[in-house]
């Protein structure tokens, strides 16, 4: 019997979790030793007649990263779905949104205007904006279809698992990879990681009051945080309360606060409305104006509550 | 607007806005059939999955009526409900829902006629805003 096949793809991404598979280093022979990969456009020269000529359910598992916005990401995703015994959406793009679903607070409309007329550094004085098909000197140019949203995998494809994290970490990615081919996997749905929060596993967590109460809210460039104190407890915005753990803890062992990439435990509706709802309980005041003083002082909260997570939340952007 | 009736979910507080409501029903005090009422044991139970649900499943405006300051059965639950209700109104607002569609309010157990006015003005704001239906990129998600 031969290796299991294995595919690589990505879609609406910023080619951080293509990294995110070389970072594996020399761990990614114990994954070439235990696999054929037969498809990754980033690395590998294969074509998508290639993915065609492959039996239905003839991939053991498709890794997938990026959100879905162009025709061409959905039939790929359609077709790696019907090639795959599997489907693993990999990455917070491709589970969430990601970063590219914070385009759902704005329009397609609004977007193409501002990147192909109105940008300050844009000069475009015929006004070309992409079409879907044109004509030149005679010669027909087609360019997939650009949707008006910003969607996760699961909103277009079943997904079999998640490997969330902007980029995933090795350890998991590896550990997903292996347990597809001994077939240790968890139950149809999981995200593999563990099932609880960030704090839990937080090397600060020792210096968490057991009631944290925000007097102020403070930027990263507002105060020197020492390396083993509690982000929040210095009145830093850090999302670990409400996030999923299993990162390693990167942005916390490199003195940034979590910004909610790995997503939320399971049983959570709309990872924002939780995080926002954690926030908001820790305002340390009960005098109105104080409180919304406290409110008007965090930035962006659609950003900062949804930087990942705009596609799977229950609005799944601007209405 | 013509003909548009506008759809509220109300959550109300088990100990203070529920019983104003009850009493507001016994007594038979006109008001707006409009109101979709769901009781909390407290206002601090207002999590905001549940005001965006709401909006996701159609509502026009989401109202929120706790216990007085100071008076909360839980201590600080209402003032939990306060702070959330701050900064969940400036995230609606990015996600296209003005701020007047989610009111929160403090009404006592004995104050069956606050009820009855804050549901109908509540009503009456949104029959002139009209319904809540965007066409940004969210608006698919609204039933």
């Amino acid at each position: 019997m031969g290796k299991p096949k294995v595919a690589f793809y990505w879609c609406s991404s910023c080619g951080g979790c293509e990294e995110a598979v070389i970072d594996l280093a020399e761990d990614v022979l114990k994954v070439v030793e235990a696999v054929d990969i037969v498809f990754w456009p980033a690395a590998l020269d294969f074509k998508y007649e290639h993915v065609r000529a492959l039996g239905d359910g003839e991939l053991a598992v498709t890794f997938l990263n990026g959100a879905v916005r162009t025709a061409e990401q959905e039939e790929l995703a359609r077709l790696l779905r019907r090639k795959s015994a599997l489907l693993v959406a990999y990455g917070a793009c491709a589970y969430m949104g990601g970063i590219p679903a914070l385009a759902n607070l704005t329009s397609r409309a609004a977007i193409l205007e501002t990147a192909y007329r109105k940008g300050p550094t844009v000069v475009n004085p015929r006004g070309t904006v992409p079409l879907e098909t044109c004509t030149d000197d005679g010669r027909t140019l087609r360019l997939p279809r650009f949707d008006e949203t910003v969607r996760s995998l699961d909103q277009v494809v079943p997904v079999d698992y998640v490997v969330p994290g902007c980029a995933p970490p090795p350890d998991l990615t590896l550990q997903a990879v292996l347990a597809v081919v001994q077939g240790t996997l968890p139950p149809r749905g999981s995200v593999l990681a563990p099932d609880k929060a960030l704090c839990g596993t937080c090397p600060r967590k020792d210096s968490k009051p057991d009631d944290l109460r925000l007097d102020a809210i403070r930027r990263i460039h507002e105060v020197i945080v020492e390396p083993d104190r509690c982000f929040l407890a210095a009145g830093v915005l850090c999302l670990g309360p409400g996030t999923r753990a299993g990162c390693g803890e990167r942005c916390i062992r490199g003195h940034m606060p979590c910004t909610g990439c790995f997503g939320p435990t399971s049983g959570v509706l709309d990872h924002g409305a939780k995080l926002l709802s954690a926030v908001a309980a820790m305002f340390g005041s009960n005098d109105p104006a104080e409180i919304d003083a406290l409110a008007a002082a965090v930035p962006d909260p659609a950003g900062t509550f949804y930087r990942y997570g705009l596609s799977r939340s229950l609005l799944r952007g601007r209405i | 607007m013509n003909g548009f009736e506008p759809r509220v979910v109300a959550f109300l507080c088990n100990w203070c806005s529920y019983s104003a409501a009850d009493a507001a029903g016994s007594a038979r005090k006109p008001h707006p059939p409009n109101v979709t009422v769901i009781r909390l044991m407290c206002s601090g139970r207002m999590d905001p999955q549940l005001v965006l649900q709401a909006f996701a499943a159609g509502a026009d405006g989401v109202l929120v009526l706790g216990c007085h300051p100071g008076d909360c059965h839980y201590r600080e639950g209402n003032y939990k409900a306060r702070r959330r209700h701050a900064l969940l109104g400036r995230l609606l607002r990015q996600l296209g829902i003005p701020p007047n569609r989610l009111v929160l309010d403090w009404v006592g157990a004995t104050e069956s006629d606050k009820f009855v006015e804050v549901t109908t003005r509540m009503v009456e704001d949104l029959r002139a805003l009209g319904p809540l239906r965007g066409n940004g990129p969210g608006a698919q998600g609204v039933a």
